[in-house]
């Protein structure tokens, strides 16, 4: 069992999830996080501490095509630990329909 | 390797090897390079609420502890188990050894219920009632009393519903996870149909995590069951928008609660809100408990109404915490932490985790908790030239006490895990001198 992160977060980033998680399994692309699903120990902590309601555990409807997604991505993009700046615009992108297809920014965080 | 820091390193205890205890040594030995950093247990295992306290059924959550093995051996991290505070060593030994000391001893004991009856059998704490069906030696005896069709659990959080999960399930559901084996067997045994989870506020105020409440409703052999006209509509006012947002699903949760049908299962848990014990009843053991209805009032609970009685025969209380005066320390008012300022007890003394901030947050509340109060001990102190492992091995030894290395861990850990029935992670041993008995003299 792990959770997952899905399209809500692109472009929202608010990062509450870092401080929640013990095992610091979040990765960090330019406008979105994932999770490892291999390090996610399934506690659960962070995902109600999401603005953006962004994480689902993996026996949600749909959340199979997720956990593959955050797979991929977490073995492409840097480990976060601490979070960072929060995009100023985060709040209006918070319940946005359709971000994969049109915000996602598959490039890593610089680092 | 050279030091960079003028002057020699710190020597460090940290007295209790839970998860505040490895965050805060991997912190310390980052900031700290070179110190030398001494975990005592009072257990011959390592671990703390990840084995004792997590839920055997929670079985991904527990593989936290690869975490925390990867910093006990990638850092210069010794681990002394089977040595206690105020059994084995005093306080003010162990200060008098070591540079800096740091408690992170958690707040391991249950808060009294505090009414006629609690010191019925049948009736137990959940520190000793977690602590039994999860193997800890403390519990090992415990023999809870599961022969009555009623149980009563008083608590609305996270280890109510644990509890009240762990008596729901089926032996076949049970099969995967590491329940002590004694256990197993009670729970095989139970005679236990009805699980009453009693709050005294309602399903707003509860504490349960969404997550946590979910999986109530998706057992193999037990439904959750919710009183219809207990479950409000709305919200309401005053709450932040993230409660609103674990709330508004909790409740959603709570319809299906009181929209399942009770019929055809084996066991079934029940929610019950606005309802405070006032009495514990029965003659030699617990047979019911007594419940006064009550009404918030303005954010105050007061009662109105006739009392009613619920049958059982087991009664566990889930409503906190207290810590004990480890060596004589000053407790908060509070009663479940030590009295110390962000982490700071006096000069060269420390705390954290739960016996810092109380009982409260998630395991990783700990990673930035110990990060902290690591950085104040860089800051704030230095060698002193104590004389660290070498003063309380003398100490230990002089006093015949055996104590555990993470080597005997890991075969006390290998021992488990090839005694593990199918399926199961691991059968645990329960006793510290069948522990012992497999580690080095």
């Amino acid at each position: 069992m792990a959770f997952a992160v899905t399209a809500l977060c692109i472009r929202c980033k608010f990062q509450d999830c870092l401080q929640s998680c013990p095992v610091s399994c979040f990765y960090e692309g330019e406008n979105m996080l994932v999770i490892k699903p291999e390090d996610c120990i399934d506690c659960g902590a962070c995902e109600p501490v999401c603005p953006a309601e962004a994480i689902v555990r993996d026996n949600a409807p749909g959340a199979e095509e997720w956990v593959e997604f955050n797979r991929k991505y977490a073995a492409l993009w840097p480990n976060i630990r601490k979070s960072g700046a929060v995009p100023e615009d985060a709040e209006e992108w918070v319940g946005v329909e359709g971000k994969l297809e049109t915000q996602f920014n598959p490039a890593p965080a610089p680092r | 390797m050279p030091q960079l820091d003028s002057g020699p390193s710190m020597n460090i205890a940290i007295v209790g090897a839970g998860p505040a205890g490895f965050y805060t040594a991997e912190a310390l030995a980052a900031l700290c390079p070179g110190c030398e950093l001494d975990l005592i247990e009072r257990l011959p295992t390592p671990y703390g609420l990840i084995r004792s306290g997590v839920a055997p059924d929670h079985q991904t959550t527990k593989t936290i502890q690869q975490t925390f093995e990867r910093i006990a051996q990638s850092i210069n991290l010794r681990f002394i188990g089977n040595v206690e505070i105020d059994r084995d060593i005093s306080l003010a030994e162990l200060r008098d050894a070591y540079d800096v000391v740091v408690l992170s001893c958690g707040a391991p004991h249950d808060a009294p219920l505090d009414i006629p009856g609690h010191k019925l059998r049948g009736v137990y704490g959940a520190t000793a009632f977690v602590g039994w069906y999860n193997g800890h030696p403390d519990y090992a005896e415990l023999a809870p009393l599961l022969d009555s069709p009623g149980a009563v659990i008083i608590g609305n959080g996270n280890v109510a519903i644990d509890v009240a999960r762990i008596l729901a399930k089926s032996v076949a559901e049970l099969a995967s996870s590491d329940i002590a084996a004694h256990a197993m067997r009670a729970i095989a045994a139970s005679r236990i149909g009805d699980i009453h989870i009693m709050g005294r506020r309602g399903p707003i105020e509860a504490k349960f995590t969404n997550v946590e409440l979910r999986e109530l409703g998706e057992l193999e052999e037990a439904v959750a069951l919710a009183q219809p006209d207990q479950i409000p509509g709305a919200l309401g006012d005053g709450l932040s928008p993230r409660e609103r947002r674990e709330k508004a699903k909790n409740l959603e949760c709570f319809r299906l609660f009181a929209a399942a049908d009770a019929a055809a299962h084996r066991r079934r848990i029940r929610f019950q809100f606005y309802a405070r014990p006032v009495a514990i009843l029965g003659a030699e053991r617990v047979q019911a408990v007594r419940f006064e209805p009550v009404r918030i009032d303005a954010g105050r609970v007061a009662g109105h109404g006739q009392t009613f009685d619920v049958p059982c025969g087991l009664l566990v209380s889930a409503i906190g915490y207290r810590i004990r005066a480890l060596g004589g320390l000053p407790v908060a008012e509070t009663g479940d932490r030590l009295a110390n300022a962000a982490g700071k007890i006096t000069a060269g003394l420390y705390v954290v985790g739960w016996a810092k901030r109380g009982p409260s947050g998630k395991i990783g509340t700990n990673r930035g908790d110990g990060e902290d109060v690591a950085q104040r001990i860089k800051a704030e102190e230095s060698a002193a030239g104590k004389p660290g492992f070498a003063a309380l091995e003398a100490m230990l030894r002089r006093r015949g006490v055996h104590w555990s290395s993470f080597t005997d861990w890991k075969t006390i850990e290998a021992a488990e895990i090839a005694a593990a029935p199918a399926g199961a992670p691991r059968r645990k041993l329960v006793r510290v001198d069948e522990m012992l008995a497999l580690c080095a003299k």
